[in-house]
């Protein structure tokens, strides 16, 4: 049986998490399996981030050149095809990252293996994988299977494998070729921009009043904005928010924003998308209001309420003012 | 600048309590209500702009059925100066497909730009419109939040973890995922999707595109569907909103936070 494969993901010179999340899935994986789990990793000269990886790994294959110091479309699917065609991993895993989704689709096409995205969990039946993965936002979860193949392709989620072991391989680094007929990249990376920036920082509140879709209108914001003055709470908000223009981005909580933990996140009209719900882990208690009480924030809420935000937002304004 | 634009109608599932059919692999969707997936909507939007500004054609493709033409009239409506939609008869196309599908269906068109949506809000799987890059042998870009033609290229900005954007330069032709917030979609009057009404929309099948059943075996496939716990997760408060409010408060000030 082929290994399975971790593609590794670095950013400024730091492996990041998922990397380290999909070894520990694998190396499960690879003990039911009985097969070897093999980190690649494309980094620059000397980036050293391999002797991290080969705690987590039986192999650990470095592609190393001044042009993969950062994350490149065409230079990632040029390599990777080359080696899964050579090597027919089993199973290869990606992160379900931004850089993940812009080359996992292509790496699936030019290699021919099946590819699933934003996986959950990975099940084995009859020593093919099946996947557990959300739809509708996460108000539905699906298990799917795969069509026959030499090897299967899956983005994972961030955050839902736990790394709750020390890795304690020791892996072999091995050195690898850039194959001789990679194309030249059509696209070269200029720079990366800080966005989030401004004048409210929203990662050191006690208390975030935030706000979602659910606000319905730019002009409901301010009824917001004073509940949080009276709480003496930070206003933060989810993405829909921020892409509709109502508030800036520095204002906005989850993957694509800010990572938060304050000690209350009291959540209006905020249905709960994992890219949301990933910046709140660090939150200590968590206070939901949603007019649909099948809402995904519920499942990750400490407390719910299944009502209009407004109406809460006028009851609670009501309690201070009178206090 | 030539433009094809790829779109998709999807369920409105927010605020709705999903129901499972009797074959346990997917939704009832009889009784939900059709919109353009939002992503989707942006691209529409994306791809209008640029040729407001720099002239060419838009063209909105779709792969589904009658009732989903209504997008591509919307799109029309918005500015799209044709539509295509290809019927998939019986089939349900897995991701893999609707990109194999899209593919044949574009290439013999004439573009610089192929625009989708990031990930469709029903199947989220993302997946659909890099694969049609690679299909196309295109560069691609995903999780576009800004675009901006320049020279045989276009300088594009995605959207990276952590309040990043990565800035670099894509060699057209290419295919860019757009990431909602791009822009301000343009409102959409009835009287716009009349007027629309006279502008080309050609339907294909399949088999027009030159497609075998053999052609079109999923990579993936759904074996069941199920709704996630409910008992899970919050304590609810219930009461009326003063009781409610005072609870919040409570469990604020036992959480370290006073008012």
């Amino acid at each position: 049986m082929g290994d399975i494969f971790v593609i590794a993901e670095h950013r400024n010179g730091e492996i990041r998490d998922i990397t380290f999340e999909m070894l520990q899935k694998a190396g499960a994986l690879a003990q039911d399996l009985s097969c070897n789990v093999s980190a690649v990793l494309l980094a620059g000269p000397n980036e050293s981030f391999s002797s991290d990886l080969s705690k987590w790994a039986d192999r650990v294959l470095v592609f190393e050149d001044e042009r993969l110091k950062t994350y490149n479309s065409d230079l990632y699917t040029g390599i990777l095809t080359a080696l899964v065609r050579e090597q027919q991993p089993f199973l290869t895993l990606v992160g379900h990252t931004s850089w993940g989704l812009d080359y996992a689709p292509a790496l699936a096409v030019r290699t021919g293996f099946p590819l699933a995205t934003d996986v959950n969990d990975i099940l084995l039946e009859d020593g093919r994988p099946q996947v557990i993965r959300q739809m509708y936002g996460g108000k539905l979860f699906s298990r799917v299977s795969f069509e026959q193949s030499e090897g299967y392709m899956i983005t994972v989620r961030p955050g839902v494998f736990q790394v709750d072991t020390a890795g304690d391989k020791t892996g072999t680094v091995v050195s690898q070729n850039l194959p001789e007929d990679l194309q030249s990249p059509r696209r070269e990376f200029l720079e990366f921009e800080e966005t989030a920036a401004g004048d409210v920082d929203i990662t050191q509140a006690d208390l975030l009043v935030s706000v979602g879709r659910g606000v319905g209108e730019a002009d409901n914001i301010s009824a917001v904005q004073e509940l949080a003055d009276l709480l003496g709470g930070t206003l933060s908000c989810s993405r829909p928010v921020v892409d509709k223009n109502w508030l800036p981005k520095y204002h906005q909580v989850g993957t694509s924003g800010k990572s938060v933990k304050p000690k209350v996140y009291l959540a209006l009209g905020i249905s709960g998308a994992f890219q949301h719900v990933a910046g709140i882990t660090g939150a200590d208690c968590v206070i939901a209001v949603n007019k649909d009480k099948k809402a995904p924030i519920f499942r990750v809420a400490d407390y719910g309420i299944a009502d209009d935000l407004f109406t809460v937002v006028e009851a609670l304004k009501g309690k201070v003012k009178s206090a | 600048m030539n433009i094809i634009v790829c779109i998709k109608r999807v369920p409105l599932t927010q605020e709705v309590d999903l129901e499972i059919d009797d074959t346990g692999k997917k939704i009832k969707e009889d009784a939900l209500a059709y919109v353009i997936n939002d992503w989707d909507n942006y691209a529409i939007e994306a791809a209008v702009q640029l040729q407001e500004a720099l002239g060419g054609d838009v063209t909105a493709v779709t792969i589904g059925c009658e009732d989903d033409e209504e997008v591509l009239r919307r799109a029309l409506a918005m500015g799209a100066d044709r539509a295509i939609r290809i019927d998939p008869g019986n089939l349900t196309p897995d991701g893999y497909l609707n990109a194999r599908i899209l593919a044949k269906s574009i290439s013999e068109l004439d573009y610089d730009l192929i625009l989708t949506g990031v990930q469709s809000e029903d199947q989220n799987t993302g997946m659909v419109g890099i694969m049609l890059a690679e299909q196309l042998g295109l560069a691609h870009a995903a999780i576009t939040n800004g675009l901006e033609p320049d020279d045989g290229a276009a300088k594009v900005r995605v959207e990276l973890e952590g309040g990043i954007d990565e800035v670099s330069r894509v060699q057209l032709p290419a295919l860019l995922t757009i990431q909602t917030g791009i822009n301000e979609p343009r409102y959409v009057s009835i009287m716009g999707i009349r007027k629309a009404k006279k502008k080309e929309l050609k339907v294909m099948s399949l088999e027009e595109l030159g497609f075998t059943a053999e052609d079109l075996t999923p990579q993936t496939r759904i074996e069941e569907v199920f709704l996630p716990p409910e008992t899970e997760g919050a304590e609810m408060i219930e009461g009326n909103p003063a009781e409610m409010a005072e609870t919040i408060i409570r469990i604020m000030g036992e959480k370290g936070v006073t008012v």
